[in-house]
């Protein structure tokens, strides 16, 4: 008992304010279900708050840029699924859509509207990967199962199109590369009409007014919109902002000028309205694709310009010119003119653009990719600031992040 | 009707009016492909972007990309895409520099700058002054070298594997199992502007011998090189080419013969 006051004396000379706590530094990934690919945060913790965040990216470079300089234009095609492989054919958009600037090369309708819907379709399997995603990242597990179904339907359905799941090398300098069946045509209106609403209603009635995906999302991250226009937002990050810029709908291309939807804008611009914009842009999606289907014209799917798109493998039967032009094409490939050409494209993530510069050669000279990614992480320490530890997972879950883009 | 690519309006005069803006800073400008380039100077890259932005309302630094021209002197091309959302227009800004001299960064104009920046220095080497953080992005950690360079091989220098011996991560010179295949698709009456292999020999040989004065004709039968000379020629070798199938044969059949006996 003599003991006990001595022992309290001793410690009341240090009081709380008196012991020097240091900032953990934490890392986060680069192997980390919620870092959505190989990422690595530093991250400096004060406790639990998110003092600094250095994101280290690059671990998935693979470069492609520089690997698409020694291809030819169409050699290198494949390589822009391979970026964002979660949307893949929104990155070979932007790729055609600059070759064919340069070349100044017209497209069929019938090839335009089967580009609109695809990408379109593409847009819907993204947003069913990420809106998945980002709902697992704070929580709720069952929604991300049922979205994956409907994401399953529509590589179904790029698999019928193009014969690829995934990297489907789909859309060709001048058109695309096969024509579509009508049955996939009135199967992707049917799905469009009946189970998507269904499967995805369904899904986000679980957790759009669900309390606790709520208390994890909203007021998170706000960003002003005066920041995300500084720190070069795009897509349905800058729309989150309250800022109603889209470029299918200011820059139209393809048939997107002729296309009838809304865009979604945010209030607040916090994860929430991230997240709400996105999930009224997979019913927008729906909207176009079944106009898309509706208004598709019959008739040829890519140029006849025999100097750029292949002949047809009947026609190289009984015409030696064709096989001549296939066998030029295919080994030696077009010349572009010199020149220069930035296309950008609102891919599912944002603006994914194309600078691409022409030596008048057969191989692309300087092929910069523009990824939505880059801006928005790097947007990821300002974001998270002052924010707890396990906001973070939320904000990138909201950003939409693919490292085969980012990296590139 | 040409491209399907996104429409921009480029309003009459909106080039000379932004060449007028940027005043002795602009070097150049062009229009090509439907789109605005101003070359300016390196060193007032900072005015003339901060002008953009605040009185030509190019709000959002889009993209900074490098390019490399090694046969230039200023080899290094950084070009900045700008998008104004109220004008809904782009344009192209591009500035020049060497490996040695750094550029301004445009940091302090737009924050979104740091990492595209950070890119450029990465894989071309470019310098930007100023920069508050100018690490390397992309490449591994402790890469040497930028790898964009037009003169940095494709395969790169040195390749990475996991070494059970030392039980970790070593780098190693690149091992080609295969030579890289780079094909030439230079017709050469297209005007390639190389000599094809072969061809320097063709020339060679002309310098040495004179060419004949006057061009070979066949006007006399004399000149023609046929006639008895060249009859007798022929008989011979003819002669000789089928004198030898027949021994052969005949020495076939006799060993058959024996054979048999």
């Amino acid at each position: 008992m003599n003991e006990l006051p001595e022992m309290i004396t001793s410690k009341s000379e240090e009081t709380v304010g008196d012991i020097e706590i240091q900032n953990y530094t934490l890392n986060f990934g680069p192997q980390h279900p919620a870092a959505h690919g190989v990422l690595r945060m530093v991250m400096e913790l004060d406790g639990e708050i998110v003092e600094r965040i250095d994101p280290h990216v690059g671990l998935l470079h693979r470069g492609t840029e520089k690997l698409i300089e020694y291809k030819t234009y169409l050699q290198a095609l494949p390589y822009f699924d391979r970026l964002d492989y979660c949307s893949p054919l929104g990155m070979e958009h932007s790729y055609v859509l600059a070759i064919e600037k340069l070349l100044d090369l017209d497209v069929p309708k019938r090839a335009q509207y089967l580009r609109v819907m695809f990408a379109e379709l593409t847009r819907i399997c993204n947003h069913m990967l990420n809106i998945g995603a980002h709902v697992m990242d704070v929580g709720a597990m069952s929604p991300n199962l049922w979205v994956f179904e409907l994401r399953e339907d529509c590589l179904n359905f790029f698999e019928r199109a193009s014969g690829a799941r995934m990297h489907s090398a789909y859309y060709r300098p001048g058109g695309v590369h096969q024509d579509v069946p009508l049955k996939l045509l009135t199967d992707i209106s049917e799905w469009c009409e009946t189970r998507l609403p269904k499967l995805f209603g369904d899904a986000m009635s679980l957790v759009i007014d669900n309390r606790i995906f709520k208390q994890r999302n909203v007021d998170i991250a706000t960003v002003s919109k005066e920041d995300a226009i500084a720190w070069g937002f795009s897509g349905p990050m800058i729309r989150a902002a309250g800022i109603a810029w889209d470029i299918r709908k200011s820059q139209p291309y393809d048939v997107y000028a002729d296309m009838d939807f809304e865009i979604p804008v945010g209030t607040k611009g916090d994860c929430y309205d991230r997240f709400m914009v996105r999930v009224e842009e997979v019913y927008q999606s729906a909207k176009i694709i079944q106009q898309c289907i509706r208004d598709i014209p019959e008739g040829p799917i890519a140029s006849d310009d025999r100097k750029i798109v292949p002949p047809k493998r009947a026609e190289m039967k009984s015409s030696m010119e064709s096989l001549i032009h296939h066998f030029k094409l295919y080994t030696e490939g077009f010349r572009v003119p010199a020149g220069e050409v930035y296309v950008a494209t609102e891919s599912p993530k944002g603006e994914f653009g194309v600078y691409l510069v022409s030596d008048g050669s057969n191989k692309p000279y300087r092929c910069k990719i523009r990824p939505t990614a880059f801006s928005h992480l790097q947007a990821m320490d300002f974001m998270s600031r002052g924010h707890m530890l396990s906001d973070a997972t939320a904000i990138l879950g909201a950003m939409d992040i693919v490292f085969g883009e980012c990296d590139r | 009707m040409g491209h399907n690519a996104p429409q921009i309006d480029n309003p009459k005069g909106a080039m000379s009016a932004l060449k007028k803006a940027l005043g002795k800073n602009c070097l150049d400008a062009a229009f090509a492909n439907d789109e605005i380039s101003l070359t300016v100077k390196p060193d007032s890259i900072v005015d003339v972007m901060t002008l953009l932005r605040d009185e030509q309302e190019y709000q959002q630094l889009v993209e900074i990309a490098g390019v490399d021209y090694p046969e230039r002197a200023l080899r290094f091309e950084i070009v900045y895409h700008l998008l104004s959302l109220t004008k809904n227009h782009r344009i192209r800004v591009k500035i020049s520099t060497d490996e040695d001299t750094p550029v301004p960064t445009v940091t302090g104009v737009w924050p979104v700058a740091d990492w595209l920046e950070r890119e450029v220095f990465d894989l071309y080497g470019v310098l930007f002054d100023g920069h508050p953080d100018l690490r390397r992005i992309l490449t591994d950690y402790g890469f040497k070298g930028h790898p964009f360079r037009k003169d940095f091989p494709l395969t790169g220098y040195v390749e990475m594997r996991y070494s059970e011996e030392a039980k970790r991560v070593v780098y190693e010179p690149v091992k080609l199992a295969q030579d890289f295949r780079s094909f030439d698709f230079m017709s050469p009456w297209e005007g390639a502007d190389y000599i094809l292999p072969g061809d320097e020999k063709a020339d060679e040989k002309a310098g040495e011998k004179a060419k004949p004065s006057t061009p070979k004709t066949t006007d006399k039968p004399s000149k023609t090189g046929a006639g008895k000379a060249a009859n007798k020629a022929a008989a011979k070798k003819s002669d000789k080419a089928a004198k030898k199938p027949v021994k052969k044969v005949a020495k076939k059949t006799s060993a058959k013969k024996g054979a048999k006996k």
